[in-house]
């Protein structure tokens, strides 16, 4: 009990010491001082009269949004003495992959940087300046010579890295028996069994209504969808992201997935928000940098050709240039197993004092990455909304995709749980495919790397991601993909 | 009947004859007994041309009506819906119901439209009463975008005067005839860019109306940002969303070609816009061309041999109200993408079900019925005779509880829109 105890005003401690610094903190002290005005508020019951105040008012219920936000976001509590990087990743193997793959992933953009005689930053002419801010809503007319840039890796060369992961303490021993592990990922990590996924994933039991599928055509809507329907609109008038979490789990309808989303993920377009949005385009304006022709490149390659997004490409740019210089991403290195790569100002390498983050927000972009975007862009048409959203859900889940670590949501679990499912639930057909040698991972690891964005109709797409939202886990991915193969 | 059902056609595209082979149907030449003609539009003038033409037998079933120009010709299409309204205000049927500045409420689809040089002076008062419109000139005859252009000033189109001394030409030939329209710069715009939407929609009889509308209809992208400057008036790539000018664009797209299913249009607008916005436009625009067919009717020659789809363009403006810009007698089966080729494969597929029922050689006097099974990606939009069948059912489009009135009034020009695509 005392351990619980520790731990739980340890992690008070932490999300108290995290939110003071917030915005909401100063609106919750203005309001506070404001309050006294109110005939209400007294002074003998000082403290009462205000918190009562901040519950009728509401404002008690986005400090609890606040709350579970961080909560969410936050690694569960470990051992006070740990070290940060144990908050990244505890397993030190994985931590030295991770690693040298980012070394890798450097030496191949510097090595482009060198060849191409490009800087990875530079200035821009006022002219040049003037013009991009001309063009800001079309920049996909833009015709720069992309040909000589090609994506620092794809997600195959990824998955190179990931088979070849091995545990130096585990020794599976020569001898296969029913227990081998027959897949690409040969790492001894704990993922869910299908009764493990039916207790997590229980509102998606046959019994529980869904949207996606009890809503369709056949069916009346007085079984089902018009009351859930209600009951999201009750949701979003309470505001309440707790209440919006569990009620996702059956899916949003249409109408309500943009709000129930950006309650979930607390975000709200505060005028703070339109103007930092507005501050990253200005350094998008004044600045080039290397990995802008590497996004270009992307959205060109993928969502422009995409039956569904190509109609967005413009705000593609428009979210991700602004992305690649956005410092405050900088903060979700801090339980992302993967740190942000570091550049040396010309001549100075090796020296602490002279080391930039690069890009800013120490995002390096992979072939595909604009597709994480791409599908938002059917919910919010306001550019500085749907970067926020955007932002929110790659520190929260996104970066997990192509990060090495040992969490549940980490790509390296997400690719287990999919081969163990198929292995152990769909045997014969598991080893056919390696007879012929087409390994199944091989095949659905670009859809879990995407979260399957570009490989599912954009409404069946909303309604996983949906769910991502709901159980606050990408292991809906890999069950997605055992499911594709049924 | 056992014998195979004959074909001939004129319009020489994959789309069709795949569809007439899977079925075992033999190809003849038209001068030979043939059951089934899909032909240009040409074709079916000389067919029931006073000089050229000649009787259909029985078991002969044509693609087109003989004076759907009534319909596809923009000039007359203006004509017959002007015509219908005025009808309708005379009777004084709640269907033509205006609002305090005189505007119809449920009738007003069409674009305000004039024809030169017949209608110029009045053209010309109305364009003083706004002088900073936009009017787009369209040649009554002409398809594909050709010869479209727009005019901000009265002296772009000082030729089309009728008093005009420079007038180049003297006779009024239907050739030369334009329409012009107030041009909509309020387009609604999707990342920045204009659309429209074109939709199927099939007509087995005329009287009683019977039609049907294809779900799978698409939406057609400009390739450049929407601007409404005026210096980008002659820029067709940012107005005109035909797809035979679009594709000669530098960033068209030969994968997508531009085009967005109507689903995808429907996802999008209920996501960001709401349901019950987004259920009301399409409700409109399944209603706008129902009366477009109404309008049409009485004076349609409902030939028994003849059945036709059409190709509507509709154009949604940034208030969410969907406006009829022209009906097409012959939509293009050209393909310009894989997801077109089979999305106009399956269009002609399930057109030639309905129309030539199990596919035998059809008897032109079959009651145009078919069962629901054959109808595959066709709604039934309306029809008359089921409309009429529940005359007491004035239950419109109740569901969403919408503004546009009683319309049940009279059991003539009531019907029931049994239309669900919305589910």
């Amino acid at each position: 009990m005392l351990q619980e105890e520790s731990d739980l005003s340890l992690v008070i401690a932490q999300i108290v010491q995290k939110l003071k610094g917030s915005n909401l903190y100063a609106q919750l002290e203005r309001q506070a001082w404001a309050s006294l005005q109110r005939p209400e508020i007294k002074l003998e019951s000082l403290k009462e009269d205000i918190k009562e105040f901040f519950k009728i008012s509401g404002w008690e219920k986005k400090l609890q949004n606040a709350v579970y936000s961080e909560l969410s976001v936050f690694p569960l509590p470990s051992h006070p003495a740990a070290p940060p990087e144990h908050l990244k990743e505890p397993l030190v193997y994985m931590r030295k992959a991770q690693g040298s793959w980012e070394k890798r992933i450097l030496k191949s953009l510097n090595s482009m940087c060198t060849e191409l005689s490009i800087p990875l930053a530079r200035k821009r002419p006022v002219g040049e300046q003037k013009e991009l801010l001309n063009k800001w809503n079309e920049m996909g007319t833009d015709e720069p010579d992309l040909s000589l840039f090609r994506p620092v890796y794809a997600p195959k060369d990824f998955l190179e890295v990931l088979i070849n992961l091995r545990n130096p303490n585990y020794e599976n021993g020569d001898s296969l028996s029913f227990r081998t592990h027959l897949g690409l990922i040969q790492v001894p990590l704990k993922v869910k069994d299908i009764p493990e996924l039916k207790e997590f994933f229980v509102e998606l039991g046959l019994t529980t209504g869904q949207l996606g599928i009890d809503d369709s055509t056949q069916v009346p809507p007085e079984l089902f969808e018009n009351e859930h329907v209600r009951i999201g609109q009750k949701v979003l008038a309470e505001q309440d992201s707790a209440a919006a979490q569990q009620y996702i789990r059956q899916g949003s309808p249409t109408a309500l997935r943009a709000e129930l989303w950006a309650l979930i993920l607390n975000i709200s377009s505060q005028p703070e928000d339109i103007l930092y949005y507005e501050q990253l385009k200005t350094n998008v304006i004044q600045h080039d940098l290397l990995v802008d022709s590497l996004i270009y490149k992307d959205v060109k390659l993928t969502a422009s050709n995409d039956d569904y997004y190509f109609v967005f490409e413009d705000y593609l740019y428009q979210v991700l240039l602004c992305f690649s210089r956005d410092t405050s991403v900088l903060g979700h290195f801090a339980y992302n197993s993967a740190s942000p790569p570091k550049s040396y100002i010309r001549g100075k390498l090796g020296l602490e004092e002279y080391a930039v983050f690069y890009p800013p927000n120490g995002v390096i972009p992979f072939h595909g990455f604009s597709m994480y975007v791409a599908p938002l862009c059917f919910l919010y048409h306001e550019p500085s909304k749907l970067y926020q959203i955007f932002r929110e859900m790659y520190v929260r889940f996104f970066f997990r995709l192509h990060s090495i670590s040992s969490h549940p949501s980490g790509i390296v679990s997400l690719c287990l749980l999919f081969e163990t499912l198929l292995q152990t639930y769909l045997p014969q057909l598991f080893y056919h495919l390696r007879e012929i040698g087409a390994q199944p991972l091989r095949i659905s690891f670009k859809w879990m790397v995407r979260a399957f964005s570009g490989y599912l109709a954009t409404d069946q797409l909303l309604l996983l991601w949906d769910r991502i939202l709901g159980y606050n886990s990408l292991e809906i991915l890999a069950a997605r993909a055992y499911c594709q193969l049924l | 009947m056992a014998g195979k059902v004959k074909w001939v056609t004129d319009i020489e595209k994959s789309v069709l004859i795949n569809n007439f082979e899977k079925r075992g149907w033999v190809q003849v030449t038209e001068n030979e007994d043939w059951n089934f003609y899909w032909m240009s539009v040409q074709t079916i003038r000389n067919v029931f041309s006073v000089e050229t033409g000649y009787r259909l037998s029985d078991d002969q079933i044509v693609n087109h009506f003989p004076n759907h120009y009534e319909l596809t010709r923009k000039d007359l299409m203006v004509k017959n819906i002007k015509r219908y309204r005025k009808e309708l205000e005379k009777e004084g049927s709640p269907l033509a119901e205006k609002d305090e500045n005189g505007k119809y409420l449920y009738l007003d689809f069409v674009p305000v439209t004039y024809m030169l040089p017949a209608d110029y002076n009045l053209f010309v008062e109305e364009f003083r009463k706004s002088p900073s419109s936009t009017w787009i000139m369209k040649p009554c005859g002409k398809a594909q975008g050709k010869g479209i252009f727009l005019i901000n000033k009265l002296s772009q189109i000082k030729k089309w005067s009728r008093d005009s001394k420079t007038s180049s030409f003297v006779t009024q030939s239907t050739k030369e005839a334009y329409v012009i329209s107030l041009y909509i710069n309020n387009p609604l715009l999707i990342g920045g860019r204009k659309f429209d939407l074109r939709l199927y929609v099939l007509v087995s009889t005329y009287r009683p109306l019977r039609c049907y509308m294809y779900k799978l209809g698409f939406c057609r992208f400009c390739t450049v940002k929407y601007t409404p400057s005026t210096s980008e008036l002659d820029n067709m790539f940012v107005h005109l969303t035909n797809v035979a000018i679009q594709k000669h664009g530098e960033d068209y797209n030969h994968i997508h070609g531009g085009k967005w299913t109507v689903n995808n249009l429907r996802l999008y607008l209920e996501s960001t816009r709401g349901k019950e916005v987004t259920g009301k436009l399409f409700d409109e625009i399944h209603w706008i061309i129902v009366q477009s067919l109404k309008a049409v009717a009485p004076v349609m020659n409902n030939d028994k041999h003849c059945f036709e789809c059409y190709g509507y363009d509709i154009i949604i403006d940034d208030k969410l109200k969907p406006w009829l810009i022209e009906v097409n007698a012959s939509p293009s089966l050209t393909s310009s993408t894989a997801n077109d080729r089979i999305l106009k494969y399956n269009l002609i597929n399930d057109t030639l079900n309905i129309a030539v029922p199990n596919g035998e050689i059809p008897d032109c006097k079959w009651n145009k019925s078919p069962p629901k099974e054959v109808l595959g990606n066709y709604e039934i939009l309306y029809d008359e005779e089921l409309a009429q069948g529940d005359g007491a059912d004035r239950e419109l489009r109740s569901r969403q509880g919408q503004s546009l009135g009683p319309r049940g009034g009279r059991s003539r020009d009531s019907g029931r829109t049994v239309l669900t695509t919305w589910k």
